[in-house]
């Protein structure tokens, strides 16, 4: 049946005469190079639909009713959110401390990768051990480095405050007081973070022209010259790529805070996914934490909206017109 | 050559800045291991010994009496395995489809893919967990192991669709005239071609779920299940005052992975700069 019909469709085409059998066949390629193309693609097409999109619209549903597990879920349309918005105890203190941690988290990752790549690119020796040193901490588990970072913190005998006290500085509690821990969580995360984005960045440093940065030499401008009118503008691409998923990756902190606080002391390392966690997963509030689901998307995407609109000013795309 | 004396100063102080960079990486790492060969006696002392002035390797085997860590291990071993195979097979399937083949709606479905890099997974993790539970599977593996045979994660589709586009399309074309079919052509052309981008693919994703908590934290509750991170973090939770047997069990968790990433650096290297350059 099947040969039938192929050679039926074969015998169509000859004697078709105003068709050009080449013009058919070419859209037969075409049909099958689309067909092919999404077989291919099929897995993370059903991905996205299955893992991505319906329980994007799940979450929305969800965060429309009231549900805790165990009774029906009840229609509530948006109560949930104003309840966020206005009377729950935890969800502008949560977005504040977020928002402190992503700023110190992200300005300093971005910093202290881009002076390490710079200065990596410079004509040294044991370029590679240095670089193997840089990276070692972002293998380090990071349940395993909670756990150690937590020795180090130690306010009585951790390493930290025994090389303050070294050289006679005062103490510091560290992880145990409201106005410190986000910022040690966030030296923790430097630490445990910077390797990937040093690796892109001296990727980057190596393809600015050399031409370029000698011009600047000849013109008598010295390394802040050249850094600002050559290097600057030609790395900015990836500058913004690491700071685009700088911010989201720390604005989704968890295990962190998780393991080594549990949120405290007095909530100032309640972060914005714990709480999720909590409403969720802890008191059973699903409605609640889908809306908090939501708005988190939400926040997301405005950044990423925010940081794509602002691109035009500092980003420097090679070939676009300056 | 000689140097005159600024820029002598200048390499000074380039050395300096990356050496005192690279003790602040290297210290903690250093910390852990020392801490873990000591006695509870040594570990306390003010000023600090830098190493264990008794070595005392009972901290490791006390951690493995206290937490099964064995078992955590073939745990973490049985999320792992079908994690990079399927990972491997589907991202890359997914990948060539996307970054070598005209169909439509393609700039729609890599729009999309691009999204989901960005979509945090907390985001979406209530409706998962609920169909996961409809479906009896919260306590198994599969709610850990299955999603990846979806494409194998958004990040690692990207990062294999750009290595894709790098390749010539004279080689797809030349062996599709000599008769050969597209899964052919994916099978014995493209996947030897890109098996560097393969290793990172597979280093990432080994990484990936040895690192990752927050999944099995929310779909493994049973004790005899968990991972090698979910019994750290109770390990920690219950000995926070034996540093030196939970130093020990963190070196147990910390070891695997950096030996993985001491073996295939380069790869690991090429993978992370490829995304970031072409991003």
């Amino acid at each position: 049946m099947k040969r039938a019909l192929g050679y039926d469709v074969q015998g169509a085409l000859m004697t078709a005469p105003e068709a050009t059998p080449m013009k058919r066949r070419h859209l037969r390629a075409d049909a099958l190079e689309a067909v092919s193309g999404y077989l291919f693609a099929s897995p993370v097409i059903l991905g996205l639909l299955v893992w991505v999109i319906a329980p994007m619209i799940g979450v929305l549903l969800i965060s429309l009713t009231d549900w805790n597990v165990l009774t029906t879920p009840a229609w509530v349309g948006i109560k949930n959110y104003v309840k966020l918005f206005t009377t729950d105890l935890y969800f502008w203190n949560t977005l504040k401390v977020t928002c402190y941690y992503v700023v110190l988290n992200t300005v300093g990752i971005t910093l202290y990768s881009l002076v390490v790549a710079m200065l990596l690119n410079q004509n040294i020796r044991g370029r590679g051990i240095y670089r193997t040193f840089f990276y070692l901490p972002s293998i380090v588990p990071i349940v395993a480095s909670s756990a150690l970072w937590l020795w180090l913190f130690n306010p009585e005998f951790g390493l930290f405050n025994m090389m303050l006290q070294a050289v006679h500085l005062p103490r510091s509690l560290w992880l145990q007081s409201p106005a410190t821990v986000v910022p040690s969580i966030a030296l923790m995360s430097i630490w445990q973070g910077a390797g990937n984005t040093i690796v892109i960045f001296l990727a980057a440093l190596q393809g600015v022209p050399r031409q370029l940065l000698e011009a600047v030499e000849i013109d008598g401008g010295n390394w802040w010259h050249r850094f600002r009118a050559i290097t600057l503008p030609m790395i900015s691409p990836v500058t913004f790529f690491n700071v685009i998923t700088g911010l989201i990756a720390s604005f989704t902190i968890f295990t962190q805070s998780y393991v080594m606080t549990t949120g405290g002391p007095n909530n100032a390392s309640l972060f914005y996914v714990l709480l999720l966690y909590r409403e969720g997963f802890q008191r059973n509030n699903l409605g609640g934490a889908a809306a908090l689901s939501w708005v988190l998307i939400v926040i997301v995407s405005l950044l990423s909206v925010l940081v794509f609109g602002t691109s035009r000013r500092w980003v420097y795309y090679e070939g676009e017109q300056g | 050559m000689r140097l005159s004396a600024g820029r002598a100063a200048g390499w000074a102080v380039v050395y300096l800045v990356l050496t005192v960079g690279a003790l602040f990486c290297f210290l903690p790492v250093f910390w852990l291991v020392r801490s873990s060969a000591m006695t509870l006696g040594d570990i306390f002392k003010y000023p600090p010994l830098l190493w264990p002035a008794h070595v005392r390797w009972q901290n490791f085997v006390e951690a493995m009496q206290a937490s099964p860590f064995l078992l955590y291990f073939r745990n973490t071993m049985i999320v792992e395995v079908p994690n990079v195979v399927g990972a491997l097979l589907t991202a890359s399937m997914s990948a060539y489809g996307l970054g070598r083949f005209r169909f439509p709606l393609r700039g729609f479905w890599f729009g999309l893919v691009l999204g989901a890099i960005i979509l945090p997974p907390a985001v979406v993790l209530i409706p998962q967990f609920l169909l996961w539970s409809k479906l009896h599977l919260v306590n198994t593996f599969f709610p850990l192991t299955l999603p990846v045979w979806f494409g194998g994660g958004a990040f690692n589709v990207f990062l294999l669709r750009q290595f894709f586009l790098t390749i010539p399309k004279d080689f797809d074309n030349a062996a599709r005239i000599d008769g050969a079919s597209y899964w052919r052509v994916y099978w014995q052309i493209m996947v030897p071609f890109i098996q560097p981008a393969l290793l990172a693919v597979g280093l990432f994703q080994f990484l990936y779920n040895w690192n990752d908590f927050f999944t099995p934290l929310i779909y493994l509750s049973a004790k005899s299940t968990y991972t090698l991170a979910v019994g750290l973090r109770f390990f920690i939770g219950s000995y926070a005052t034996f540093w030196n047997d939970l130093m020990a069990a963190a070196v147990i968790v910390v070891v695997p992975p950096v030996a993985a990433f001491l073996v295939g650096q380069r790869y690991f290297v090429e993978g992370v700069t490829l995304t970031g350059l072409k991003g």
